[in-house]
């Protein structure tokens, strides 16, 4: 049964890449729209893994931009000064970022709500400030020459990967200890379990993700420069699981494809709303903090079951008010 | 050799002794009370147990090491699970999901199995969800299970907190005021829940409670702390009898001030 599982998600995988690939063969998804597709699945993984340490640990961090761009600048460096293979300058990214979100996560893990946030707002600026300064790496100018070896495909891919991570973690031991933390950080050591160790676990582990994420960016825009990764940015990110829900994993894919798109949708539909798609991207985001300030999902997850479930629920709403009708 | 023993211990913050030279032994399978007037110092003796706080003076022991000033997931770990007197429970998850993670330390896959998802996973979970509603069970609420802690009603949250530190298979079990905000009937019943607990797991209890009616009903000795100090730990019809008790929670017979009061002007 759990292989059965197991084949279910790899040929329903494999059908929504060859509808991808039919898409782009007959020209429905053109370049322009391939393009945003890519940074979308970015987006994606971004929010992911930026939900594990906000939305399961429950460690508000504010300088998710920083472990990014140490992604991006250590992969970039691995591709051009020693040639590496992408597969091999993702893993250099991602391992550089673990520990340095090791070395930094150690003691300011011990920090407790808003102080925690503070210390990663300064760490993200303090990293910036960092690679404008380092002339090797093009300080402001950026770093350049990156090769373009990220495609759709590999895109794709990688964000089912990352879901799968991401997810199997979250539904194991490690992942109810990480929430148990969320929500009761005495109860979760009276109960046996260090958590100091498990903040680390999710902080850690988001850090390698958003730098993965960090490397695919740097290899497919082809060009870096330290004002990307500023403090804007980790917001951004922010609003991706805000919007989405906190803690909800595929909460954090809607938001994420939402808040990508919606720029872009602007744009195309006419100049002047181009000149407004910032002032609209704020006001959807008001309105939506007003009128459902869990996020779209809340906490649940959008499961088949929970679709099913929520069918049948509408069915039998509109049923009963049928039966009710006809009495009348 | 008792199982706990907690020597002289004491524990001062800045210029307040808050519990000063406190006594305790426990036996195996042994059931201990523990009460005393609003503000006696019962539950920071029981977070100095747990090792919430380290005593500035004194050594526990427990189980034959000596415990005071260990982390308390440490001292989870040797097997001595404490209960919260404002609940503590995790919300936002499941009635077996709370009580798994109390398990978690005793779970024998690593990452990489939780990740990759290899049959090992798989057994030990399956393994260990089947423990746990086995616990829910014996407290009726397995079928619960599902439920979101948070949206449990209050008696049953707190069985569920009980059932959430047996899951660590403790040889010592602290209750902090597992009655409180509960009416009488479902004070009876605790009574009963708590005798049965002690019979079917073999564990030693410690009990912090208000009300005297559970405590004298059921413990086998009681120890009574009233500003810090120890009044007395003897059977509990001896200790009703005591007159320091009687002083401690109902004042004295000459003026009928009660020492609170005294305190208090």
């Amino acid at each position: 049964m759990k292989i059965k599982k197991k084949l279910i998600i790899l040929i329903s995988v494999l059908i929504a890449y060859g509808l991808l690939q039919g898409l782009i063969a007959l020209g429905i998804v053109d370049n322009y729209f391939r393009r945003i597709l890519v940074s979308i699945g970015i987006n994606i993984i971004i929010a992911l893994s930026l939900n594990l340490i906000v939305g399961i640990t429950g460690q508000l961090s504010m300088g998710h931009a920083a472990f990014m761009s140490i992604g991006a600048y250590a992969s970039a460096v691995s591709s051009v000064a020693l040639h590496t293979p992408l597969v091999v300058s993702l893993l250099i990214g991602c391992i550089v970022s673990g520990i340095i979100a090791a070395i930094v996560g150690y003691p300011i893990l011990r920090l407790k709500g808003g102080y925690f946030s503070m210390c990663t707002l300064g760490f993200g600026e303090i990293v910036k400030v960092a690679f404008q300064n380092i002339d090797s790496l093009g300080g402001a100018r950026g770093y350049t020459g990156i090769p373009a070896s990220v495609n759709l495909t590999f895109v794709f891919f990688s964000v089912v990967i990352v879901f799968l991570i991401v997810t199997n973690l979250v539904n194991s031991s490690f992942g109810r200890t990480l929430r148990s933390v969320k929500d009761n950080e005495i109860a979760t050591e009276a109960m046996g379990n260090k958590a100091q160790n498990y903040k680390m676990l999710g902080f850690i582990t988001g850090s390698i993700i958003v730098a993965f994420a960090g490397g695919l960016y740097a290899h497919y825009i082809t060009y870096i420069e330290p004002a990307m990764f500023n403090y804007s940015k980790s917001t951004e990110f922010l609003t991706f699981i805000v919007l989405g829900g906190i803690g909800s994993n595929t909460g954090s894919i809607i938001g994420s494809t939402i808040l990508t798109l919606i720029p872009e949708v602007l744009r195309n539909i006419s100049s002047e709303l181009n000149e407004l798609r910032m002032f609209i991207y704020g006001v959807i985001i008001i309105i939506m903090m007003i009128f459902r300030p869990q996020g779209l999902l809340g906490t649940n997850e959008l499961t088949i079951a929970g679709i099913k479930r929520f069918i049948i629920k509408v069915k039998s709403r509109f049923a009963g008010k049928n039966k009710i009708q006809k009495e009348v | 050799m008792s199982l706990l023993e907690a020597k002289n211990i004491t524990i001062r913050f800045g210029g307040l002794t808050a519990v000063s030279n406190f006594n305790l032994t426990i036996d195996d399978n042994e059931l201990v009370g523990l009460i005393g007037p609003n503000g006696a110092g019962k539950t920071t003796i029981f977070n100095m147990l747990t090792g919430v706080y380290k005593p500035t003076e004194g050594a526990i022991f427990f189980d034959g090491n000596r415990v005071d000033g260990l982390p308390t997931y440490e001292i989870n770990r040797r097997k001595m699970a404490r209960t919260f007197q404002n609940i503590r429970l995790f919300g936002d998850m499941t009635v077996v999901e709370n009580v798994l993670v109390s398990c978690n330390h005793a779970t024998k896959y690593n990452l990489f199995d939780a990740i990759l998802r290899t049959k090992k996973f798989y057994d030990e979970e399956a393994l260990l969800r089947e423990d746990a509603i086995k616990l829910l069970k014996i407290f009726g609420i397995d079928d619960k299970a599902d439920t979101l802690a948070k949206n449990l009603p209050y008696g049953e949250q707190r069985k569920l907190e009980i059932v959430r530190a047996l899951a660590s298979k403790p040889k010592l079990l602290l209750l902090d005021e597992p009655a409180a905000g509960m009416n009488p009937n479902e004070t009876a019943d605790l009574a009963l829940l708590i005798k049965k607990i002690r019979e079917e797991f073999k564990i030693a209890i410690l009990l912090i409670e208000h009300d005297m009616k559970l405590v004298m009903g059921i413990c086998d000795r009681v120890a009574v702390v009233s500003f810090g100090k120890t009044l007395v730990i003897d059977k509990p019809e001896v200790v009703t009898q005591n007159p320091k008790v009687i002083e401690a929670y109902l004042g004295t017979e000459n003026g009928g001030i009660t020492r609170e009061k005294k305190i208090r002007d």
